[in-house]
């Protein structure tokens, strides 16, 4: 579901394999500090200075089908 | 906001049992993406295998069915010739595919069956805790071979996709892997065209991953990577190893 964010990760699924913070080369992804309920750090999207340019490298090397990515659409 | 990439419908809303970074989960996305995009979701026929996969039933939002260890070529075959209309293709490991299924295998690929086979060789048996498989490189540490393979004993690591290739019946075989985002987008094209094949009714189709198993490994997810990157693909190498898809007439 479109959060608003470019990148939405369904937090429940991850596992903290962490190709996603790998391949991003805007490094927008992290680990979160807290758990989720299956006991894995997820990882967590923080594009405070505006990087993300939806290019989906993440969501592609993402084997949980985790992540979904939008893009802002042109006025 | 536009979607640029969301969960493929084939896949359920289950969460996979699959370890960490495990090469599984990424291929059952891409199947589950091709299948979405060549709009056949409704006619798709699974068959899981014997082997860390063995609950695909839960994760493919599609038919799938269950074969006993080494079987689903066969399960494959009859579904297959049963009902035509379906596509029907099998999802298996090293072990399953290429140990105690070798002969199904061949077999399958003799006759020709208008199939697709996604093989995931990932080296050793997965859910079993991490045996030496077939394709477990030379020298390789498993769980039955502590000191590393030893090619004297236990002879050298099997080529499948090669070896399938000398077959008539088989159309189209590639090799892909999915360690960065380039591989993957060539792993889904390649799992791409042996499903088109098979709607075109080009015949037998193969596709092998080469998968991470970073568990049984004893390598963290993205070491795991650079293992099939500096290790693996030295000896099972990329590309297509047959394509006569464009010589053979549908039949
Ligand atoms: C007839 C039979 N023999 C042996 C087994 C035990 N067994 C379960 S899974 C497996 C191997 C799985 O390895 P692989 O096919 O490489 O799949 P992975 O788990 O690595 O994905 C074996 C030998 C079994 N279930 N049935
Ligand atoms: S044991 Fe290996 S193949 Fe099985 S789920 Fe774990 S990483 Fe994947």
């Amino acid at each position: 579901m479109n959060k608003g964010q470019k990148v939405n990760i369904e937090k429940e699924k991850c596992k903290s394999c962490g190709y996603c913070i790998h391949f991003c080369n805007k490094g927008n992804l992290s680990l979160s500090k807290a758990v989720n309920t299956r006991g894995y750090l997820y990882i967590e999207f923080n594009d405070k200075e505006n990087k993300c340019n939806s290019c989906a490298l993440c969501a592609l090397m993402c084997p949980e089908a985790a992540i979904e990515v939008y893009k802002e659409e042109k006025k | 906001m536009k979607a640029v990439y969301t969960k493929p419908i084939s896949l359920t809303e289950t969460a996979n049992s699959y370890c960490p970074g495990c090469g599984h989960g990424l291929v059952h996305r891409l199947v589950a993406e091709v299948i979405d995009e060549l709009g056949v979701r409704e006619r798709t026929i699974g068959i899981a295998p014997v082997g860390c996969a063995v609950f695909a039933y839960d994760y493919f939002n599609f038919d799938v069915t269950e074969a006993p260890h080494g079987r689903p070529p066969a399960v494959a075959t009859a579904i297959k010739r049963c009902l035509p209309d379906r596509i029907v293709f099998t999802y298996q490991g090293d072990g399953d595919l290429a140990s105690i299924g070798t002969n199904e295998i061949i077999h399958a690929a003799n006759r020709g069956e208008n199939i697709t086979v996604i093989f995931i060789n990932n080296a050793v048996y997965g859910m079993t805790g991490g045996q030496m498989a077939p394709t477990t490189l030379e020298g390789m540490k498993t769980t039955t071979t502590t000191k590393g393979r030893d090619v004297k004993v236990a002879g050298h690591p099997l080529r499948v996709s090669e070896l399938l290739s000398s077959i008539e019946g088989a159309v189209y075989i590639e090799r892909v892997t999915v360690i960065d985002p380039a591989n993957v987008i060539k792993a889904k094209k390649a799992i791409k065209k042996a499903f088109q094949n098979q709607i075109d009714k080009k015949g037998f189709s193969f596709v092998e991953v080469l998968s991470p198993c970073p568990i049984n490994w004893g390598l963290k997810p993205l070491d795991a990577l650079k293992f099939i990157k500096e290790k693996m693909m030295e000896y099972f190498k990329l590309g297509v190893i047959k394509d006569s898809t464009n010589s053979k007439e549908s039949k």
